[in-house]
């Protein structure tokens, strides 16, 4: 472990370790471009010189490996000269047009300049014209003129997709970002070239002039595209309603987690949460009679769902719950099915098609939870099994969160059958579906995005998502209308009685052996890995 | 007249053939070389004071021992024929009229780093060279010297003859190799250097055409003769390309201890008649300019870096008092502007934002302020950057502007106040 000394701080950092990143261990920021911590160094851009001892050059930070009793400083005159002056060299032939720019507010130029520039511009010259927005793919949109040619995306394609659609083309001031002939940028990560832009070269064609960034409201969360569990942030639009076509969900970015997505997402991840603010949302709990929708408030609902349950016996109820739901979901839904005796009781509904799968992060099992749902024990019986004591009458109530059957691998048929035979089919969930529209009573669920809760990845970590939103109408997270009718049952389990997702995890801690010794605020940002 | 080292042959008919060039010694040095062990070679290199020809002057015999003792790796040697400094055309001859002292000297150069495979990187606009160089290479393969077990000594060397195509940045050291390997020619950024990581990602050394010629001589004649035909710090004749306003311009041989007065004026017979001397850059575009006062220097790497100024490729440009040096500064800031391969920022921005001041000053819409501007901006970034292109550019940029200062401020008009930009 080599130790050196940074700003005269001293500083034991791993072998390898480069000085910009040995600086942010002691709180000095070395500001660069091209420098990403998951791709190749590049040494393009410049920015991020610092002193060393016995050195008589400032030297690239990025470049340079911390070495033993090495004396490193980031703040000398020279240095604060250089960085001014390669601010200076980056933005001479920038359009400067910031107020029709989506990345002002979030821009590196702006932040930089603010923090390392502020010399008065010297250049009275026509600055060199190139390309503007030009689309490279279904989601990313290049304005060649603010691209400070760091070579962050060519590199992105290069290393990490191995797709290779982007390269910098010509020379000198001339040189711009571009496509291969032929050349789409349509790989399943694309989207991430956006988030390594420092500058506004490269903008998202879905969030592209709907919000001001300084709008936008964050917090951190958990894709619920797929078994990987991908770290996220959720960007909303609060606070300017008539933005963003009124949706709340603005974007979705990824945030750092080395064990699970690094520093990416895919795109389908990334654009796949229009369902949240979209208009087959499920407001609020409704009963159908005589074929027509009579909304009906949470107590109605769950009074006449508690009825139901202990109007029939154990053997006559089949539940199939949903790996979307959370564990805290499921867990307060097992102890429901333990408190009742209930053993017909599934999670796997399969795919009509096998889900896209490759080796970097997208997984097959499109659901967030599935190793929760297996861990918690939500798969006693198997859902076509399930779904056959239905159609035969021996279940006569079925109880069915989220999944849509007919969008499923089972026969329409035997669903068809299967709804029509049971006396009573529940759906809870955040959308309504095919599967909603058979239901005698609809249970609206909260989406992830509107409460908090865990979700356990295909490895067994289990990760925390949070709040980002407040429920549309009166959804509700499950847990918490499942701990009101756990009460209503007479349920004697502490999750049934909680009032916060973390007490409902405690209860689960207590008695899961897979989670056993987490506590909730344990799981801090990377997660936990929940026993084999 | 000085002894003839590497022009010797240029003057006899078909000195690119086989024939000729045995005639005159050629392929002696080989044998020898053969029977010597590598480090004896590359100790004789170091004794010789031979240092690069190309533009760095770097002692040739120490660049070969940074090779890795004892690596397994393949190791290359790639000749850098891409001879694209302004004002440098000595390669060339060397290619044309001798090509067989450029093979006879990378056999040997090769068997002193361990190489089995050579490249020889020639400029695009650089036919006729590459058209005589790649026969001369057949025939070194008809004639057993090329290829597997040459001589029968049981090693092998063979060459790669590669045309480049057409920047100048692809003379840069490590933006030739990149170039080499099939990608965009930008400069790699160090460490690793190439003795290390070079070409394909093994250790590579990197040598001018010139430099690997002088190696069969050094070999033949001894290290202590080479040394002693230059300065204490700088072994050997060179070949100076001097064009511009002499008399006798062309390709001149002469020791590197002659000085700039004696070159133009003994060696090239002076400026042309009924003009005289303005301005001298001794070693190519990148070399800080020498004023008429200024000539009475060596013409070595150390004379000239104490005189402010840098040999270089060696290529001598005369200018007579015809010359405008604000258009002479213009016309380079394009060549740089044009050829500043893009990557590191600084260079990429400030060589075109340098060109279209130095434009507007020689179109006489400068501004006060530019002058100061330029050079500013050329010593800030000035030593930011991956290669030594950006630096080399600088050279002109601020020695021009302090030397003919005045001859800039005469351009720009004298009520010119600053005007909002168009």
């Amino acid at each position: 472990m080599p130790k050196l000394t940074i700003d005269g701080k001293e500083i034991e950092v791993a072998p390898g370790t480069n000085l910009i990143e040995a600086a942010r261990q002691v709180g000095a920021e070395v500001p660069h471009y091209c420098y990403h911590p998951g791709l190749s160094i590049a040494g393009q851009c410049r920015l991020c010189m610092v002193d060393i001892e016995k050195n008589p050059r400032p030297q690239i930070g990025c470049n340079t490996q911390a070495a033993d009793g090495m004396v490193v400083h980031t703040r000398t005159e020279r240095i604060l000269e250089t960085r001014k002056s390669i601010m200076e060299f980056h933005l001479v032939n920038h359009p400067l047009d910031c107020p029709v720019c989506d990345q002002a507010g979030e821009c590196w130029l702006q932040i930089y300049y603010m923090r390392h520039g502020l010399y008065d511009p010297r250049m009275v010259d026509e600055k060199v014209h190139k390309p503007k927005a030009v689309p490279l793919g279904p989601h990313v949109i290049l304005d060649a003129e603010r691209c400070i040619l760091c070579s962050r995306c060519v590199r992105f394609c290069d290393e990490i997709t191995h797709t290779g659609e982007l390269g910098i083309f010509n020379r000198g001031d001339h040189s711009e970002i571009g496509l291969f002939p032929g050349k789409t940028l349509e790989n399943k990560y694309s989207g991430n070239v956006i988030d390594i832009c420092p500058v506004g070269a490269l903008t998202d064609r879905d969030f592209r002039f709907q919000v001001r960034v300084w709008y936008l409201d964050t917090a951190r969360s958990i894709c619920n595209g797929c078994a990987r569990g991908c770290n996220v942030e959720v960007h909303t639009s609060r606070r300017r309603l008539h933005h963003n076509e009124g949706r709340r969900i603005a974007r979705i970015k990824p945030r750092h987690n080395a064990e699970v997505n690094q520093w990416w997402i895919c795109d389908e991840g990334r654009y796949g949460f229009r369902w949240i603010d979209d208009d087959t949302r499920l407001l609020t709990p409704v009963r159908r009679e005589g074929g027509r929708d009579v909304a009906i408030g949470w107590d109605d609902s769950l009074a006449a769902m508690a009825a139901a349950l202990k109007r029939y016996r154990p053997e006559e109820i089949g539940i199939l719950a949903s790996p979307k739901m959370s564990n805290e979901d499921l867990f307060a839904l097992q102890r429901i099915a333990s408190h009742l005796g209930v053993r017909a009781v599934d999670h796997r509904v399969p795919p009509q098609a096998p889900g896209d799968q490759d080796d970097f992060l997208i997984r097959a099992d499109k659901n967030p939870n599935t190793r929760g749902a297996e861990l918690i024990g939500l798969g006693q019986a198997e859902a076509a099994t399930i779904l056959e004591g239905a159609r035969q009458g021996r279940i006569k109530l079925l109880w069915i969160f989220q999944h849509d059957l007919f969008d499923s691998a089972l026969s329409a048929a035997d669903v068809t059958a299967a709804l029509s035979g049971a006396e009573m089919v529940v759906f809870q969930g955040t959308n309504a579906n095919a599967t909603s529209a058979g239901a005698h009573l609809v249970l609206s669920s909260a989406a992830y995005v509107e409460r908090e809760g865990t979700f356990t990845n295909f490895q067994g970590r289990v990760q925390r998502f949070r709040t980002v939103v407040e429920p549309l109408g009166e959804a509700m997270a499950d847990w918490q209308s499942l701990g009101r009718l756990g009460r209503a049952l007479s349920g004697a389990d502490p999750a049934f009685a909680a009032t916060r997702a973390e007490q409902v995890f405690a209860s689960l801690s207590g008695q899961v052996p897979a989670f056993s010794g987490m506590t909730y605020r344990g799981l801090a940002d990377a997660g936990l890995v929940a026993k084999a | 007249m000085a002894e003839k080292v590497f022009t010797r042959n240029f003057d006899r008919p078909n000195s690119h053939t086989l024939a000729v060039y045995r005639e005159t010694g050629g392929y002696t040095a080989l044998p020898k070389a053969l029977a010597m062990e590598p480090a004896a070679i590359t100790e004789e290199v170091k004794k010789s004071n031979l240092r690069g020809l190309g533009g760095a002057a770097f002692p040739t015999g120490m660049k070969w021992s940074f090779i890795p003792k004892g690596s397994t790796d393949p190791k290359y040697l790639v000749i850098n024929a891409d001879e694209g400094e302004p004002g440098t055309f000595k390669d060339r001859y060397l290619l044309e009229r001798d090509p067989h002292a450029l093979i006879e000297g990378m056999i040997i150069a090769a068997r002193a780093i361990d190489s089995h495979r050579g490249f020889v990187y020639i400029r695009g606009e650089y036919v006729q060279p590459w058209r005589v160089f790649s026969g001369a290479v057949k025939e070194a393969y008809e004639a057993g010297l090329l290829g597997q077990n040459i001589q029968g000594s049981g090693f092998d060397f063979d060459i790669v003859v590669h045309r480049g195509a057409g920047a100048y940045i692809c003379g840069e050291e490590t933006g030739l190799l990149s170039s080499l390997e099939g990608k965009k020619g930008w400069p790699k950024i160090k460490p690793p250097f190439p003795a290390v990581k070079g070409a394909f990602g093994h250790p590579t050394i990197v040598n001018n055409v010139e430099t690997i010629a002088a190696v069969p001589h050094i070999i033949n004649r001894g290290a202590a003769w080479f040394a002693g035909l230059g300065t204490k710090t700088q072994g050997g004749t060179r070949l100076y390309s001097v064009s511009g306003h002499v008399v006798k311009p062309g390709v001149v041989e002469a020791p590197v201890s002659v000085t700039l007065r004696s070159l133009i004026y003994d060696h090239c017979g002076g400026i042309r008649p009924g003009h005289r001397l303005k301005a001298v850059v001794p070693g190519g575009g990148s070399a800080p300019i020498l004023t008429a006062d200024e000539i009475d220097v060596t013409m070595d790497a150390d004379g000239l870096k104490a005189a402010g100024t840098m040999i270089g490729s060696a290529g001598v440009i005369v200018m007579d008092e015809t010359v405008s040096i604000p258009e002479a500064l213009m016309v380079l800031a394009r060549f740089y502007a044009h050829e500043s391969c893009g990557q590191c920022t600084p260079c990429r921005e400030s060589t075109g934002w340098i060109y279209k001041m130095s434009e507007r000053i020689v179109e006489g819409k400068g501004r006060k302020e530019d002058l100061d501007t330029i050079v500013d901006v050329s010593k800030r970034g000035a030593g930011t950057t991956i290669c030594a292109f950006y630096d080399g550019a600088v050279g002109p940029y601020v020695s021009y502007i302090e030397k003919f200062r005045e001859e800039f401020e005469a351009l720009i008009p004298r009520d010119n106040e600053p005007t909002c930009p168009s």
